[in-house]
């Protein structure tokens, strides 16, 4: 019976996380701090996004080399090492690169948010923020939350980019396609709205649910310093599994052919 | 009930009940706070105090009862009117709770820009001139990390009278401080009354310095009023708890035992 119990709590607990989450960023979705907003967002951006660009850069710079090496092996058994660019480009474009920005995302700045802003609330930052007529909703939460939804995807752009590079360096410099067919194959089979378009829109999703993820945990976190460290452990931990459970989903709706 | 012989209450607690998990902190609490006056609520650690100051500022919701500000009732605002009105209070936290990613300039500035719309070099000054009334101009660019505690608080309550609030509450502003800047503070605190025409609330358990600088004096414990009245005339209360807290004694009425279980059976495993 206590068993049963237990579970229904737990259930009972995670949606009512589920519904304060949402309830929280509706907030912070209209709210714009009314004290220098721009800057603060400005801020934010570049400790989220532009602190981001070099890990993103490096993961996506390995991610290509691999990828380049493992499509040149299994298509060069079938003659057609042509479609090597192909290859490269649509993995990154459609998934690897939302993916594993967003995965990168929710590790460095995600556990970061959740951090700043759980210790924020242990320290009576908020509370006393609140105390003098500011909602911290607007102030602390609207900035990181916009500065999230809208780095991750540039920052999936950067990623996807520079794991192109790295197919061509392996494919092209190092292991001798074609540079022609390398490039045109790809030109020819990536389409701008369909491939990009659809992994943008990816990125942005993921970005959504990685900020609200870290944003929520802080607030909602235990004052006290475990509270906080679990809080930021979840962030990593849920952010990861939302991100891959719904890059099942996008893919199956965006090219699985299920329209 | 209480006898107000010089002034409005601006704040009026009624009937307050107020419980966290099973456990009641508030039983019917009633209390005034006088316009323009230094009003020192007192009691024994973990009585609800800070709670109490949490209640007037809205941050916290009560079970039952009501919370009047000035002949409107806090607990029917709306957000919106709640932060309102917030920026007519100032608080004090324990802590000093300074925002530590900003300079002490850009605290004491940051109620002045989140209400008003002044140009730059007039809030300077008036960041100037708070940091001046807490002694401690020239702390502009450091950061709150960079300062004593001592200061930091002084720096809290620059912050809290930035806007010139007409209600400031004080959550044990003299715990933990040395002999000379708890000197300091209750000057400041009196001075800052007296000049700016502030009501005051003093959450401590600080007996002397309270009594030093209120005007009225309410004992809490146990969820309701033990003994209210001046300074002078607690000090005369009947009430045995409120001696026994005056005067620190042990053993009269309250034991300070948590559980307030006898040692014995506790130890022994039998019921009490």
């Amino acid at each position: 019976m206590n068993v049963i119990q237990g579970w229904g709590a737990s259930v009972i607990e995670a949606v009512r996380g589920i519904g304060a989450a949402v309830l929280l960023v509706l907030r912070a979705f209209f709210a714009w701090p009314r004290v220098d907003g721009l800057r603060r967002f400005i801020y934010q951006m570049y400790r989220v996004g532009v602190l981001s660009i070099l890990i993103i850069s490096v993961s996506g710079l390995f991610i290509g080399l691999v990828l380049g090496l493992l499509g040149y092996s299994i298509l060069a058994s079938y003659g057609v090492e042509q479609k090597l660019g192909v290859l490269v480009a649509l993995s990154l474009v459609r998934e690897l690169g939302p993916v594993m920005t967003a995965l990168l995302f929710a590790g460095r700045a995600g556990s970061a948010l959740t951090a700043e802003i759980g210790l924020m609330k242990a320290t009576e930052q908020l509370a006393s923020m609140e105390m003098i007529g500011v909602d911290p909703v607007r102030y602390v939460v609207a900035p990181r939350l916009w500065a999230a939804i809208v780095s991750v995807p540039m920052l999936s752009l950067i990623f996807t980019a520079v794991g192109i590079l790295g197919g061509k360096l392996v494919g092209v410099d190092w292991l001798g396609v074609d540079a022609g067919g390398f490039w045109s194959n790809m030109q020819a089979s990536v389409r701008f709205w369909h491939d990009v378009g659809n992994g943008l829109l990816k990125s942005v999703v993921f970005g959504l649910v990685c900020a609200v993820i870290a944003v929520y945990q802080g607030y909602a976190c235990l004052p006290t310093s475990e509270g906080i460290a679990s809080a930021t452990t979840r962030t990593v931990v849920l952010s990861s599994l939302a991100v891959l459970g719904l890059d099942f989903v996008l893919t199956a709706v965006m090219f699985g052919g299920l329209r | 009930m209480t006898d107000f012989s010089s002034s409005d209450p601006l704040i009026i607690v009624r009937d307050l009940y107020y419980a966290v998990s099973g456990r009641v902190i508030y039983d019917s609490l009633n209390l005034q706070i006088a316009k323009g006056q230094v009003t020192g609520i007192m009691g024994p650690s973990g009585t609800g105090k800070t709670t109490l100051l949490r209640l007037i500022g809205g941050q916290i919701k009560p079970d039952a009862g009501d919370i009047i500000l000035e002949g409107q009732s806090l607990l029917t605002l709306s957000r919106e009117s709640l932060m309102a009105a917030r920026a007519r209070m100032g608080m004090l936290f324990q802590s000093g709770a300074l925002f530590t990613d900003l300079t002490v300039f850009d605290n004491v500035a940051f109620p002045i820009r989140a209400h008003t719309r002044l140009k730059p070099e007039l809030i300077a000054e008036l960041v100037r001139l708070k940091l001046e009334a807490v002694g401690l101009r020239g702390t502009e660019q450091l950061y709150p990390a960079e300062l004593s505690g001592g200061m930091n608080r002084r720096v809290a309550l620059a912050r809290a009278i930035a806007l010139d609030p007409e209600l400031v509450m004080y959550d044990e502003p003299f715990a933990g401080q040395d002999p000379i800047v708890m000197g300091v503070l209750v000057r400041l605190i009196r001075t800052l009354s007296e000049a700016l025409g502030l009501t005051s609330i003093i959450v401590s358990h600080d007996v002397e310095e309270t009594l030093s600088i209120a005007d009225y004096v309410y004992v809490i414990a146990n969820g309701r009023v033990m003994g209210e009245g001046t300074p002078a005339s607690i000090r005369d209360c009947p009430e045995p708890f409120v001696q026994q807290f005056l005067k620190g004694r042990q053993g009269l009425v309250d034991d300070y035992q948590y559980s307030r279980q006898p040692y014995l059976p506790a130890i022994q495993g039998r019921p009490t």
